[in-house]
């Protein structure tokens, strides 16, 4: 009889040091590829309090069931396969009929719809084969059109109080959405849902855009455009698309932005004569400070998440390789050793992890290691794979592959942190340098 | 010198509106260097044209360099005594990378390459107002397959002619 712990115990398996072999040469790597077997649940259709609310209950449902079987972690019982009804969300559950079909999870709710049109969610979690709650039962309310992120909020629910970690569905991703040939690619930003839903512009494709990321809420995106012709560093409001650009240097090009974990500083790449250091702005003033005075490119850089460090590309020791230095600037220490080039490091929510885009023998990876760049472990391969962000609860990482040759083509792609579960995300045409927002409120 | 000025800005509004070349992007005043005569003839030396076929515009670098060889400098030479004699142009300088990188790190590595040509052309006397650079990483490549023939031309410092004195 397996218990809903064996998932949490398969869950934190990764963190066992991987296959990594030591043979009298560089660190050798090789992907993990654990097995497990994902935990049995079953999401009958919500209990519709009303006729208006009948629309959403099985829609709900679906995206619930959509969210856990799409982490590789869970798999569903579908409603065919059911013996059990629920027909009142009050009534007690009839766990024999769920064990029969040896659901180990039971997510049950009800939806009506209030005085002021919104919809009204209440849910339990069952752990079948200890035949009782996980948890308390929880209500949520919102607007009918949010219907889907109520759904993922559930399911973050379910997830997290299953495997004793955050959740991630009810979260978003900003990106490039790609069109026409390789050598006129037009791109635009745009934002969706994190599994594809509700696609908005926010750009449009009138010039090459790059490498958007999120504010710490959320609210605001960070991206490089050519909008004056020249590489500079716009700073967008999500909800109206409003936006500026952040001031620069006469003469010299602006890249790679990211936030600091409050919000108020920017650090960059700024180019001057061909020499590519950083520099943080703080969005108040505008005022800029150099952080590395070096004559090699330093670039890519990525905060942790309390804010006192910098993870960051350089070339300075001859290929590009990663560095950590204090988020002030000053000495920085090398972290990757590997045989290749490293770029693109993202230090993970939890702070545990570096995530990084790899380079050796003509394929890239994706790949994770320890801040002392110890436990490499690349999750990925192919001819261009690049660009990690992290999920919110740093379980998994979506990133860009390109396919090869003259229809080559951007795609985003997840894998979580095992090196399991790598699939598309789907998006409506190309697609490149995703970025993942926090938790939504 | 009125007159010409003038004249070179008309061409330049005429040349955007049927510009094709890739590597001709955002810049409200390119010179059409692929057009119908616009630009002038290859056979006139004081053309934009003549610049781009007989000259050369670009130079090319090897992997992850920005150094100039001794084919590219000779190239530079010649952009260097056209631009000293052609003074009514400016010109800017398109650096780019080969799609074997990452974006940033590209961005970044094709500065390198259009500084490069920049301070050659001023060690060769062409006032460094003249001149400004730019980098396109690896968005806009000019050949699209996947392997070193492509990469090869691809990793380029194209000098794009405008019309108008330098600043």
């Amino acid at each position: 009889m397996r218990s809903l712990l064996t998932l949490l115990a398969a869950l934190t398996l990764w963190a066992v040091p991987a296959t990594a072999q030591t043979q009298g040469g560089p660190l050798r790597l090789e992907l993990t590829e654990g097995v497990i077997e994902p935990l049995p649940f079953a999401v009958p259709d919500l209990v519709a309090e009303s006729t208006q609310a009948s629309d959403f209950a099985t829609r709900i449902a679906r995206v619930i069931a959509q969210d856990l079987s799409g982490t590789g972690l869970f798999r569903e019982i579908p409603a065919e396969a059911h013996i059990g009804r629920i027909t009142s969300f009050d009534s007690p559950v009839e766990f024999a009929d769920w064990r029969a079909i040896n659901a180990q999870a039971l997510v049950t709710g009800s939806v009506s719809v209030d005085g002021a049109g919104r919809l009204v969610v209440k849910f339990r979690i069952h752990d079948v084969f200890a035949g009782q709650e996980l948890g308390r039962g929880q209500q949520l309310v919102g607007d009918a059109d949010g219907w889907r992120r109520i759904a993922h909020k559930v399911a973050d629910q379910v997830y997290s109080r299953i495997t004793g970690e955050g959740g991630y569905f009810d979260s978003r991703v900003v990106f490039v959405s790609e069109s026409g040939p390789k050598d006129q690619r037009a791109k635009r930003l745009a934002i969706m849902d994190y599994d594809g839903a509700n696609l908005r512009y926010l750009t449009d494709a009138a010039t090459i855009v790059l490498a958007p990321r999120f504010s710490p809420t959320g609210d605001r995106v960070l991206y490089t455009s050519y909008e004056t012709g020249f590489p500079r560093i716009y700073l967008l409001d999500v909800a109206n698309v409003g936006r500026r650009v952040l001031p620069t240097i006469d003469g010299t090009m602006s890249f790679a932005p990211r936030f600091s974990p409050d919000g108020r500083t920017v650090v960059y790449s700024l180019t001057q004569n061909g020499n590519t250091d950083l520099y943080t702005m703080d969005i108040a003033s505008g005022a800029s400070t150099r952080l590395t005075t070096a004559p090699s490119i330093e670039t890519a850089p990525s905060y942790s998440p309390d804010g006192s460090r910098i993870v960051f590309e350089s070339d300075r020791s001859g290929t590009p390789q990663l560095y950590i230095m204090d988020a002030r600037g000053g000495e920085a220490q090398r972290i990757s050793f590997g045989q290749g080039r490293y770029g693109t490091p993202v230090w993970s929510p939890r702070g545990d992890l570096i995530a990084f885009t790899k380079q050796a023998k003509g394929r890239f990876h994706i790949g994770v290691m320890r801040l002392d760049g110890s436990e490499e472990r690349l999750l990925t391969a192919s001819f261009l794979d690049e660009g990690p962000t992290w999920a919110p609860n740093g379980r998994v990482i979506m990133f860009t592959r390109e396919t090869q040759g003259a229809q080559g083509e951007a795609r985003l792609y997840s894998v979580d942190i095992t090196g399991r579960n790598l699939k598309q995300v789907p998006t409506t045409g190309g697609a490149s340098d995703p970025a993942w927002s926090p938790l939504q409120d | 010198m009125t007159y010409l000025s003038k004249t070179m800005i008309l061409v330049a509004g005429l040349a955007l509106a049927a510009c094709t070349n890739p590597d001709r992007f955002e810049d409200q005043n390119n010179v059409n260097l692929n057009g119908t005569g616009l630009s002038g003839s290859a056979s006139d030396p004081t053309s934009p044209a003549y610049f781009q076929q007989a000259i050369g515009d670009r130079v090319l670098f090897a992997v992850d360099q920005s150094t100039l060889s001794p084919e590219a400098q000779a190239v530079l030479d010649g952009q260097a005594g056209w631009l000293m004699t052609n003074r009514d142009f400016t010109a800017t300088i398109e650096g780019h990378a080969d799609e074997q990188g990452t974006r940033e790190y590209n961005l970044a590595l094709g500065a390198r390459r259009a500084n490069s040509v920049q301070e050659y052309l001023i060690s060769r006397g062409v006032a460094a107002n003249r001149l400004r650079t730019v980098s396109y990483g690896k968005e806009r490549p000019i050949e699209i397959c996947s392997n070193e023939a492509c990469y090869a031309k691809n990793r380029r410092a194209v000098t794009v002619l405008a019309a108008g004195l330098g600043s």
